[in-house]
């Protein structure tokens, strides 16, 4: 036994054996039928040193391009301080487990505290979870709170301009939990509050779920959809890119139920697809039906203000044959991303790179258009750091033809349309870039 | 750990004024959202510089406890040592900056990457295939479920409505059913604690979709008959389901598929030593043996006939159960540490877990109630003091532990005994470390005997103490602007 | 009033077509400190087996099941801002007051003596 990781010298497991009173460790398994024991190596490497491992990423991240990223599609290239890496990397937050001991756990708790209230202010709403998975799960989630809430409705309606993600993983649950799910249709590009309205009339709707910025990019206008939802007795549930919020109209300013979505955009790098984080915050009165797990203040016997996980018989380890989430973990060290990222940008950084990303994306749209290659899809619907293109050449001659370039043009959503993101990472050069790579199509 | 309670919220040392960034500016003209669509509350997040959010952030870390500040001995959690290079590779910026929608032929090492773990896994596992993209152990037991129920759907085969667990299980076994949309039905254990072989043959019929097991079972028992209850299970039809929260113990020993296993997940942040992070980011990939994998997840990564990667979808698939390709950060760290360890350091991990449990469980059961002789494998469970004259419960020697500077081991669980106390060593401990684990254990059980309101008040020395959890249930105070308007 | 027992530690006290619905001595005592009753809104029809809300302590959340079918006509808001009072005393802080649809179903329930042979055969 001589691996670096492993403490062990021969004395040592000649003082063991002893001790559980065998003569080798292989005896520890006589209980194993002989048959399925494992007689032969792993189809593996040998043991790799530590430069070895290291030239073996390196190589494979040579196979991967730098790339100029006008990709968004709900996952956005931002800034991330440096102070996001150096702090999420304390081994005491990283290497620590779910703080079910409070008392050497206030580390993970108090952040997470403070992460589920600037979610509370960020989204408008009053209560928060101390996260899940992804936006797209977290969106399930709602879909299945929204169910058990209702009782005996059965029925959830999902906009058709939510993200396709979003729609792909509410469907799979949906689908196999016995839910059924339709789909409201989409006017110009925007949820059709008659069509809506028409799938509620039939009374059976526990809940409704639009985005607030849709999957062409644009900021949809939700006047009266809450009123509508409420008449129903409908869960309204809007999904929402986090940053967003910090600018346009927050679910709790539209009266909305429930609150959910992916943080990426709050500090965590895209890392191929994750981790990420889902937040998922609502409206004090569901607060005993949000699936997953939540900090709460209370004292300690000394009198010290203290955090602890509270209200934990929600989770399914107690209700387990009737849970409607199974959920029993949360994007801890994510949290802490976005709680880090919240604290330096503060309301102030949050709408500047907003702010940015807006300006990027219009200026990008207006020179894209002036090339006479393309049309933005829907004119007339405002957005902020996210545009859909109809192109007259194919999308995909665009995006082969920036990729050689070194740029991700944006992503592919259907053969002319192109959802093209902009934010504060691409300079004014780059986007001159893409609109000559357009221009020579 | 600092002993001293650091409480402040950031809130609490925000300033008006102050700021902690700068973005790059592009001096382009102003776009203005129209007026209705536009935020009008105030955003009140903390105004802080950028000293103040480190020192913040730094002493919080402090007061927490983790697998690198000292021994870890939670049950069923396999809180091993987490390697540094694992880390350094995850956050290698050729992996970190790449988009999930960029077009497979920019990303081919990420797609290498994603592709080699899956069959280090498959390997590992016995099994055919893995989808690395459920972002837990509970999220993988979810996705494995809906891969069993696309198959039997796929054959027609839609009145199997049921998915029997044993009673020892993890809580997410039924929760997971549940979700998937099963009913549950629950298996008893014999006094040995494996599941009773002659309890479940008249359970299965033609209405079970799945038995979910793990092996060895949550009380460390390695379930013997698991090549017969494999052939019941497969001739009355349906599939089993291996949860992989106890894999640990049989790596290199034995592998599920072998066992007879139909599916499984692997939770690559207890076998394959990522960081728990606080509760997360884990990751729980699924494996199939062959002829299942048409029905996983979408979307999959396979490797074409000229040695380049390509991401495809599947019609057949249960459909999508996340918005890419997992936690493609953790899933790096995992091949690190596959990579780190190398066949033969595989093969040795499970067998020094299986002799550092073995160890601690003959060392202490003099002193501590054990329910079940015999070898065990990763883990074992006391059914607390072996002395029940003293009114010292397993709760108290948990915290009581805290006192001494180790993490408390699982308690209350499995519920088949009244005072569980279940404990994991895992291979990354010295025998010296458990050495002064065991003595600190003698040393409580003597104090429950002599001193027991030193036990019964503990812990004494930690940062916080006895915090009031009925009151924090009864009056939730659940984020800053409740805290402040108290 | 008559009182029955449901084996799933509900009682009812019966009086005329009127039921009184709580959950008894012996299951406050093992659930410990009542954090918090979830309870049916009044005009909701209750069904005998079928669960109408749910109480939770700090460590364990537990369904409560209709001992008899019927329609709520009222529900212990007192135990909205005091749970705590199911502790107190069980017997006397009812969860619901249900109009009894059908009290033949009363017969499937336990007395006092039966109801005390299940308690004794649980612990």
């Amino acid at each position: 036994m001589s691996h670096r990781y492993f403490p062990h010298t021969d004395a040592d497991i000649d003082v063991m054996l002893k001790k559980c009173g065998v003569t080798s460790i292989d005896d520890l398994y006589a209980d194993v039928p002989e048959q399925l024991l494992f007689r032969r190596d792993y189809n593996l490497p040998d043991e790799m040193s530590e430069k070895e491992v290291r030239d073996f990423f390196n190589n494979l991240g040579k196979k991967n391009d730098d790339l100029v990223c006008f990709a968004g599609n709900g996952f956005y290239d931002h800034y991330a301080p440096a102070v996001i890496g150096s702090l999420i990397a304390r081994s005491e937050f990283l290497t620590a487990y779910t703080p079910y001991q409070p008392e050497i756990s206030q580390g993970t708790l108090q952040y997470i505290f403070e992460y589920q209230s600037m979610m509370c202010r960020l989204t408008g709403m009053e209560v928060s979870n101390a996260s899940m998975y992804d936006g797209t799960t977290a969106t399930a989630e709602a879909m299945m709170m929204a169910v058990a809430h209702a009782r005996k409705r059965n029925h959830v309606l999902i906009s058709s301009t939510v993200n396709q993600a979003v729609i792909d993983v509410v469907k799979t649950y949906a689908g196999y939990h016995g839910v059924e799910i339709s789909l409201i249709d989409e006017v110009d590009g925007v949820t059709s509050r008659d069509s809506m309205n028409q799938l509620l009339a039939k009374g059976d709707v526990a809940g409704v779920i639009v985005a607030t910025r849709n999957r062409y990019g644009i900021i949809e206008d939700f006047a009266g959809f809450a009123d509508d939802c409420k008449a129903a007795k409908a869960l309204l549930i809007m999904n929402c890119v986090a940053l967003d919020l910090a600018t346009i109209k927050t679910p709790g300013e539209w009266g909305a139920d429930v609150a959910v979505g992916d943080a990426q955009s709050l500090g965590i790098p895209l890392s191929f697809g994750g981790p990420y984080l889902g937040f998922f915050c609502a409206k004090k009165a569901l607060m005993r039906k949000i699936p997953g797990r939540i900090v709460g203040a209370t004292k300690d016997k000394d009198g010290r203000r203290v955090f602890v996980l509270t209200l934990q018989a929600r989770e399914q380890h107690i209700r387990r044959e009737k849970a409607t989430s199974n959920i029993c973990s949360n994007q801890g060290l994510m949290s802490l991303y976005v709680t880090i990222y919240m604290s330096l940008m503060g309301a102030k950084g949050m709408s500047d790179v907003n702010r940015q990303g807006c300006d990027g994306a219009h200026y990008l749209a207006e020179k894209l258009v002036a090339t006479g290659k393309c049309k933005l899809t829907f004119p007339n619907r405002p957005f902020l750091n996210e545009f859909c293109i109809t192109t007259s050449v194919p999308a995909q001659k665009i995006v082969d033809r920036a990729l050689e370039e070194g740029i991700l043009a944006g992503v592919q959503i259907a053969e002319d349309r192109l959802l093209i993101a902009v934010t504060e990472m691409q300079t004014v050069k780059e986007m001159d870039r893409l609109v000559e790579i357009v221009k020579s199509l | 750990m600092n002993r001293d309670f650091y409480s402040k919220l950031i809130f609490e040392l925000s300033q008006p004024g102050r700021k902690g960034y700068k973005i790059p500016e592009n001096h382009l003209p102003e776009v203005k959202l129209p007026e209705n669509l536009k935020r009008t509350s105030k955003l009140e997040l903390p105004e802080v510089d950028e000293p103040s959010v480190v020192r913040h952030y730094n002493n919080m870390s402090t007061n927490n406890f983790g697998v690198d500040s000292g021994f870890y001995p939670l049950g069923s959690c396999t809180m091993k040592y987490n390697p540094k290079i694992n880390e350094e590779v995850a956050a290698h910026p050729a992996f970190t900056s790449l988009h999930p929608a960029t077009p497979d032929k920019a990303v081919q090492g990420a797609l290498e990457l994603y592709y080699t773990l899956q069959c280090a896994l498959s390997e590992v596992g016995g099994m055919a295939e893995f989808t690395l993209n459920p972002y837990a152990g509970a999220h993988g037991e979810l996705t494995g479920l809906l891969v069993i129920k696309a198959y039997h759907n796929s054959r027609g085969d839609v009145k199997r409505t049921k998915v029997i667990v044993p009673d020892s299980a993890h809580g997410t076994n039924p929760a997971s059913a549940a979700v998937a949309g099963y009913e549950i039905i629950e298996v008893k254990s014999r006094p040995d604690g494996t599941v009773d072989v002659e309890d479940l043959k008249p359970l299965l019929d033609d209405t079970v979709a799945a038995v979910m097991m793990t092996n060895p079972n949550t009380l460390g028992i390695f379930e013997k008959n698991i090549p017969e209850i494999a052939s019941l299970v497969h001739a009355a039809g349906a599939l089993l389901y291996y949860d992989g929260a106890n894999l640990n113990p049989m790596l290199g020993m034995a592998r599920p598929g072998d066992m007879g296993f139909d599916v499984m997940h692997i939770n690559l942040h207890k076998t394959f030593s990522t960081p728990h992070g606080g509760g997360g980011p884990g990751a729980g990939p699924v494996g199939v043996r062959a002829g299942l994998e048409q029905f996983l997840p979408n979307p999959r990564v396979v490797k074409n006939s000229d040695g380049s990667f390509s991401v495809i979808s599947d019609k057949k698939s249960l459909g999508s159960i996340s918005a890419h390709l997992g936690n493609f950060a953790v899933e790096a760290r995992a091949l690190a540490y596959i990579l780190s360890l190398g066949n033969q350091g595989l093969k040795e991990a499970g067998k020094l877990a299986t002799l550092n449990a073995n160890y601690v469980k003959e060392s202490l059961k003099d002193v501590y109630c054990l329910p079940i002789e015999g070898v065990c494998k990763h883990e074992f469970v006391f059914d607390g003091l072996a002395d029940k004259s003293t009114c010292v419960t397993t709760l108290n020697v948990a915290k009581r532990l805290l006192d001494h500077g180790y993490h408390a081991p699982t308690i209350y669980f499995p519920l088949l005994f009244h005072e569980s106390l279940m404990i994991e060593p895992t291979e990354t401990e010295s025998l010296q470390t458990l050495d002064e684990f065991i003595d600190v254990m003698r040393d409580i059980a003597r104090e429950a005997k002599e001193t027991p309101d030193v036990v019964k008040n503990a812990p004494l020395n930690t940062p916080i103490s006895h915090p009031d959890d009925t009151e924090a249930a009864l009056h939730p105070i659940v984020n800053y602007t409740e805290l402040t308007e108290l | 009033m008559k009182i029955y027992y449901a084996p799933s530690h509900e009682y009812i006290k019966v009086d005329g077509n009127v039921g009184y619905v709580g959950i008894t001595d012996y299951a406050q005592k093992a659930l410990g400190n009542v954090v918090y009753v979830d309870m049916p809104e009044v005009g909701d029809e209750v069904e005998a087996g079928e669960d109408f809300g749910a109480i939770e302590s700090v460590k364990a959340a537990s369904d409560l099941i209709a001992p008899a079918s019927g329609e709520v006509i009222e529900v212990n808001e007192a135990l909205a801002d005091n749970p705590r009072l199911v502790n107190e005393d069980a017997m006397n802080n009812w969860i619901i007051k249900i109009e009894l649809s059908d009290p033949a179903e009363l017969d499937n329930l336990l007395d006092e003596a039966a109801y005390a042979k299940v308690c004794e055969a649980e612990h």
